[in-house]
């Protein structure tokens, strides 16, 4: 044992150099998968699909439910958090500062979270869901293909999904995706809020 | 007009840079003294322009020129002054362009503080460093330039994200910055030496103060960023194995490595080819946490725009250098290993422990941080680990480091004498042992954490307090403590505060949620909270509901603490400040949560003991960093092996005096 090099040959020192082209092939792949997955804007297959069904119970009333087929009839977002996602509570704010006023009913999905962790984040960050569904054990998840805390729905009066944030919310991808989509389904008074 | 003359200064800056890169090293190579002569020169000039942009981009921040879109989306009319200045570096435009400023400024300081190391050693160095300032600002022109204009200029811009609104976010990205781009200079020095071909110890020597000091800011930049993220984000956390604080964290890891490989390779001429690669990944992963951040490969709680052009652009420049860099080292690195030969029990040995335990921590991070991306590539789809992961490994992996810390100075090189360190530390474990039994007596409930806390900060502490006694009993006088050997004092002392700290905190912290009608008075770990309502409060540009909550304790108020929520008036966005009443032994916490019925709130009440000391810990490091960087040694001997002749001090090349290395101690 006299030193970590010891007598090397080219291929030992090379090793480094290898290890390193795997690391970038990986991290190519990232921005390739990343533009794919988020500039061509076709990031699910339930887009221009039905939302999949779902009864939940509310968060603060868990004896009663809320239903798919209630929401009809008017534009919704879903917004799916965690109580122990902290970009969620990155998000937080833009939900509260930016997105209720924009006046378009917002549900929240509690998802794969305890009940409790979730009315305690509720109340100290605040609330400006409509309402708080809670997905205890990811079901209703795994039918929208959740796969990632925050993530966001828009569906329209007539129970179709019209777009899909994954991550979360930002000023950009509010003006930019969000708004043009909720003015789509609304129509005339969609420039609410806009900048 | 001001705003192009920035953008026309950043270009004249890439293309001294290009010079700055080029000529030096190639007239290294030839052997011209002109060229050679070029690279100081070139540093200054690189550095006015830079500084002179990044003066224009602060100006333009100060008078609120909002026809320039980066001003105006960062800032607004009732932003204070003094976050005008933080601003700057408040997204992404503008902190590139505060790396690029930190990069010239250490390399300023390395073209003036090398006087005494061969020119085309020097020219080496720096046009190394050329080459990342080149693309960094080839980057910014390309991809993020901070000057572009909104014509016609907007009326009032949005505004700065509240929660870097924050004084702790004025200081937090610099000295963040200046560690991670410092270990460029260690990478500078490396490739110098591989490109040179002169592998002997001098290089390191000369290093070794950058690395220090790199080392000691970063520490600094980290502890900010967990104190900030602690006081902040009212979440009462002061860690979050988030992508960007892991970007920090791996560099910080190997650079720990790096200073202790360094420290053999000078002193013993071991682990030579080690403490090149180590300075190599040291500066390749703050690469890689730029890419990070700046890629959005990775959600992350930092969320700066992601832009695939940037991450593409990032990868090919980090593939360019660490690419290029390890394949120098792999055609230049010595083939035979050097150095003096040691035993299996030697302070080799024990720095190589905490070169592989280190180096294996940074690697665990970077595989959890990557994970999900991993789980992309083969088709698992997008999967995190999180804290229970990192924290049961990253334990796991400093276990080890901690048992064998105390060791490391008593230690000697070569081959020591295990029975002498072990009678030096046995006080030293029965003190940790007294120490268990003791805390475990007072407070029945301490988690095996805590205990463990409690005995590795006893253990570390007073094992290092053992060494420096030991040091002032048998060294002479005025040789009792070199800076050098001080500063690991330091170091090693400030490890034991934040294990405390760490421990202790995890283990007993309280949380609570409770509900307080107004004038309510509720007890939580051991202290009164009486609940004084919510009123408004005004801001310079925001408004605030403000709660009061007295603590209280046997019936004495101890302190008064008001936490807010608030609302900025730019975009609309809501904050939650907490407020907290420090002290050294708990912090107690607390953060405004919902308005209930009847006037009554819902509140989250912390008290975290020993909180404190998980920065504090940080500081005692970052001192450490930097009084072993003053050390004389590594300015007085200068080591031209090449031309001995030049200087007065003729000292053989290798080691340097035996006194300071810890002989002599066999108590």
């Amino acid at each position: 044992m006299s030193s970590v090099a010891g007598d090397s040959s080219l291929f030992t020192r090379l090793l480094p150099f290898f290890g390193f082209v795997a690391l970038v092939a990986l991290l190519g792949f990232g921005i390739y998968w990343n533009t794919h997955h988020e500039m061509t804007e076709v990031p699910s297959p339930l887009i221009g699909k039905p939302a999949p069904a779902f009864t939940l119970p509310l968060l603060y009333e868990p004896e009663k439910t809320l239903s798919a087929s209630e929401l009809l009839g008017k534009p919704y977002l879903l917004n799916v958090f965690g109580s122990w996602c902290p970009t969620c509570q990155y998000e937080h704010p833009i939900l509260t500062g930016q997105i209720k006023p924009l006046g378009i009913k917002l549900i929240g999905l509690d998802w794969k979270d305890d009940p409790e962790d979730a009315k305690r984040w509720i109340a100290q960050f605040g609330n400006p869901y409509d309402a708080l569904i809670t997905d205890r054990e990811g079901r209703a998840g795994i039918d929208f293909g959740v796969y990632m805390a925050p993530e966001t729905f828009l569906v329209d009066a007539q129970g179709i999904v019209r777009y899909k944030r994954i991550g979360m919310f930002t000023a950009e991808n509010i003006r930019d995706e969000l708004l043009p989509k909720i003015a789509e389904l609304t129509g005339k008074h969609a420039k609410k809020g806009a900048p | 007009m001001i705003p192009e003359l920035g953008q026309f200064a950043l270009i004249l800056a890439l293309l001294i840079a290009a010079v700055q890169c080029a000529l030096p090293i190639y007239g290294a190579a030839r052997g011209s003294a002109a060229l050679i002569a070029l690279a100081r020169p070139a540093v200054a000039g690189q550095a006015v322009f830079v500084a002179l942009a990044f003066g224009i981009l602060t100006y333009a921040f100060v008078t609120q020129d909002f026809s320039v879109a980066y001003v105006a989306q960062n800032s607004n009319l009732a932003l204070p002054w003094y976050y005008r200045f933080s601003a700057v570096w408040g997204a992404h435009e503008g902190s590139l362009l505060l790396w690029v400023l930190i990069l010239n400024a250490w390399s300023v300081a390395v073209a003036a503080f090398s006087r005494r190391i061969p020119d085309a050693t020097v020219a080496r160095v720096l046009g190394v460093l050329g080459f990342i300032a080149f693309g960094f600002l080839l980057f910014t022109i390309l991809t993020s330039n901070p000057f572009a204009r909104h014509l016609p200029a907007l009326p009032d811009g949005s505004d700065l994200n509240p929660i870097l609104q924050d004084p702790g976010l004025i200081m937090h990205p610099p000295m963040l910055y200046t560690g991670y781009v410092g270990f460029s200079v260690a990478f500078a020095f490396a490739i110098a030496a591989l490109l040179g071909g002169e592998l002997d110890v001098a290089w390191v020597r000369w290093a070794r103060p950058w690395t220090n000091v790199a080392w000691a800011f970063l520490t600094f930049g980290i502890a900010l960023g967990s104190w900030w993220a602690y006081y902040v984000l009212g979440w009462g956390g002061w860690w979050f194995w988030d992508p960007v604080e892991n970007a920090s964290f791996m560099p910080w890891l190997v650079g720990t490595a790096l200073i202790h490989s360094q420290a053999v390779t000078e002193k013993r001429g071991s682990f030579r080819a080690w403490t090149l690669l180590l300075s190599i990944f040291a500066f390749s992963l703050s690469l890689l946490g730029t890419f990070l951040v700046r890629s959005g490969v990775l959600t992350s709680v930092h969320a700066f725009a992601s832009d695939p052009k940037r991450g593409l652009f990032i990868l090919a420049f980090l593939g360019t250098v660490v690419g290029g860099s390890l394949l120098i080292y792999a055609i230049r690195a010595p083939k035979v290993a050097g150095g003096k030969p040691f035993k299996l029990l030697s302070r080799e040995t024990l720095l190589l422990i905490n070169n592989l335990m280190f180096v294996c921590a940074a690697a665990m991070v970077l595989l959890g941080t990557l994970y999900p991306l991993i789980g992309d590539a083969i088709g698992a789809g997008r999967i995190s680990v999180g804290p229970p992961y990192f924290g049961f490994m990253f334990v796991l992996l400093m276990a080890p480091v901690v048992l064998l810390i105390p060791f490391g100075p008593l230690f000697r090189w070569a081959s020591a004498d295990w029975r002498a360190s072990w009678r030096a530390l046995r006080p030293a474990l029965i003190l940790a042992l007294a120490a268990v039994i003791v805390a475990k007596l007072l407070v029945p409930s301490l988690a095996l954490r805590g205990l463990a806390g409690v005995a590795a900060t006893l253990w570390v502490g007073s094992g290092i307090v053992i060494y420096a006694l030991m040091r002032w009993r048998n060294a002479p006088r005025g040789k009792r403590y070199t800076p050098e050997m001080l500063g690991m004092i330091l170091a090693h002392f400030g490890l034991a505060v934040f294990a405390a700290g760490v421990m202790i905190t995890e283990a007993s912290s309280v949380e609570s949620d409770l509900r307080f009608a107004p004038n309510e008075t509720r007890t939580i770990g051991g202290l009164d909270f009486r609940f004084g309502g919510v009123e408004r409060a005004q801001g310079p540009n925001f408004v605030a509901e403000q709660g009061k909550l007295e603590v209280l304790r046997d019936g004495n108020i101890v302190a008064t603490l008001r936490p807010q929520k608030r609302q900025y008036s730019g975009g609309g966005m809501a904050q939650t400040k907490s407020d907290i009443d420090p002290g050294v032994f708990r912090d107690v916490y607390v953060a405004l949560g919902e308005p209930l019925a009847d006037g009554a709130w819902s509140v989250r009440v912390y008290v975290k003991p020993f909180v404190r000391w998980i920065w504090l810990g940080a500081l005692f490091m970052m001192f450490g960093g930097f009084t072993a960087a003053a050390d004389r040694r590594f300015r007085v001997l200068p080591e031209r092996s090449d031309q001995a002749s030049a200087g007065g001090t003729q000292r053989t090349p290798s080691p340097p005096n035996p006194p300071l290395e810890g002989e002599g101690l066999r108590a």
